[in-house]
């Protein structure tokens, strides 16, 4: 995936550390986006250098910030625990000392007012870029910085394809594509980062009309 | 490989003399492929850039800045106070006291531009908008000074690391000097091999230094570091200009910053456990601040 100029003069940002504050609030925006902004409950827990530093660099505030859909460059970062408060929604946020594979790891769980439960594993890799690594389990590989449908999935032939011309019907094109699987013909998921956003009607057509697909969710 | 996109110097070289263009519209035509935006909307962008760049250098040096810790905050302004009186001249120190300005305004929650990244933030726009200021360069000229350097990083980026997690102090205010030094190199007319040159040698000047912030916060020493930055920017532009050369190839330093951010121990790299971070008064300090929430 080739990277933009914007990512290295850029992102214009409220400091003081993009992997500590503009990549968190995008590691918590992704838990906005899963439930399309209706935030009902939020759990966040950070590991390595986040739960090192996290509280003087405000990266606790900062995702929180995420959850409840501020963007980084938003001088409200700093306010975000008494946003929380204001909307009624609680979110805890633990510091854990267990060693993450990557240093700066943040697990999130959310749930949407529809009930939807999702949590994922994101890293913020430097820059205020970050990447989702797991979600529901599965381990992914995402940026976020595109519409990105994520489809979970029997394993088995035919099924990409079903779901792959529901976007082509739509006119949805897509930039990049990948499958991951736990284990063969066991579960496995699929994440398509789009040009433009997958809508609500098209998720729900690839749910119910594609055999063997049995969860679908866009961001 | 299409058209103008470069995955390191070498290539990004053999396209500028392919095409006789300097590095910075190699990087404009190279973000173009990627056909999210069209010209005038990336030199728009990057105008906005510069315009948020040129307002934390004023907010740093005019408005009192106070940090998270309240240790930092008005160093910036000592320096520039006594530009008249360094050794090292006044167009380097009001360079220098601007670095040191923007990463205050940064300590401060206020808003700056990542270049890379917020660590190293005040590098490249004090080296370029003072460097500017003096010369009476124009906002195009800037604006590819922007360019130009964001074709640096994205190579550190991609083939090393821009975070202090990863790879230490080097890739945060490293690469913003590296970044810094080939943009400054171009505006003064240096060809695009005399640039490349400028961001080798900016690189091994500081090839190994470690990330080891008091407290875990971007205060001490990342203001004093983003100084020492755009002093090494600026030297390594006069030293490519001079027509010195870097002796190992750009990309060659590139992979040796990235394997020796792999050698370097967690407890310096950002975590607050080894380096200056260790020291006595680090630890009283960083007590004090643990203390105090």
């Amino acid at each position: 995936m080739s990277i933009s100029i914007f990512d290295i003069i850029g992102p214009r940002m409220i400091g003081p550390s993009s992997s500590h504050t503009a990549g968190a609030v995008r590691i918590g925006q992704v838990a906005n986006r899963l439930v399309n902004g209706r935030v009902q409950a939020a759990r966040v827990t950070l590991y390595g250098s986040f739960a090192e530093t996290g509280r003087g660099h405000g990266t606790d505030t900062a995702i929180v910030a995420g959850i409840l859909g501020v963007n980084p460059d938003q001088g409200t970062i700093r306010y975000a625990k008494l946003l929380a408060k204001e909307a009624d929604v609680d979110i805890p946020v633990l510091f854990s000392d267990e060693e993450p594979e990557h240093p700066n790891t943040a697990r999130v769980y959310v749930r949407g007012e529809d009930g939807k439960e999702y949590t994922y594993i994101g890293t913020s890799i430097g820059g205020g870029r970050i990447r989702v690594t797991s979600i529901n389990g599965m381990e992914v590989s995402f940026s976020g910085e595109y519409p990105t449908l994520i489809a979970f999935h029997q394993d088995a032939p035919g099924i990409i394809s079903k779901v792959t011309s529901i976007l082509a019907l739509e006119k949805i094109n897509v930039a990049f594509m990948k499958v991951f699987r736990s284990e063969r013909r066991q579960g496995a998921c699929m994440v398509i980062e789009t040009d433009t956003p997958v809508d609500e009607a098209t998720r729900r057509r690839i749910v119910n009309n594609v055999d063997g697909i049995t969860e679908a969710c866009t961001l | 490989m299409t058209g103008y996109t470069f995955s390191n110097g070498a290539e990004l070289l053999a396209i500028c003399r392919e095409e006789m263009i300097p590095i910075s519209e190699v990087a404009v035509r190279a973000e173009l492929e990627r056909e999210e935006m069209d010209r005038e909307g990336i030199l728009h962008e990057m105008q906005v850039n510069l315009e948020v760049m040129r307002e934390s250098i004023r907010e740093g040096l005019e408005e009192q800045q106070v940090s998270i810790t309240g240790l930092m905050g008005e160093d910036a302004d000592k320096l520039m106070a006594f530009s008249d009186n360094t050794v090292m001249g006044r167009e380097m120190a009001s360079i220098v006291a601007s670095a040191m300005a923007v990463t205050e305004v940064n300590a401060s929650m206020g808003r700056i531009v990542a270049a890379p990244t917020a660590g190293a933030s005040g590098i490249l726009p004090a080296v370029l908008i003072r460097y500017g200021d003096a010369h009476d360069l124009s906002e195009e000229d800037l604006i590819a000074g922007l360019c130009n350097a964001g074709a640096i990083g994205m190579i550190i980026a991609r083939n090393a690391s821009i975070a202090g997690a990863s790879g230490g102090c080097q890739a945060e205010t490293g690469s913003a000097a590296a970044m810094a030094a080939s943009a400054l190199t171009e505006l003064r007319g240096g060809t695009p091999e005399m640039c490349l040159h400028a961001a080798a040698i900016a690189l091994k000047n500081v090839m190994g230094l470690v990330c080891d912030p008091v407290a875990g916060l971007v205060e001490c020493p990342c203001i004093k570091r983003n100084a020492i930055g755009a002093a090494n920017a600026v030297l390594c532009s006069d030293m490519a200009m001079a027509g010195i050369e870097s002796i190992i190839p750009f990309d060659e330093v590139v992979i040796a910053m990235r394997n020796v951010g792999r050698m370097m121990h967690p407890d310096l790299r950002e975590t607050a456990r080894g380096g200056i971070a260790a020291t006595p008064t680090a630890q009283r300090i960083a007590e004090k601040i643990r203390h105090f929430e």
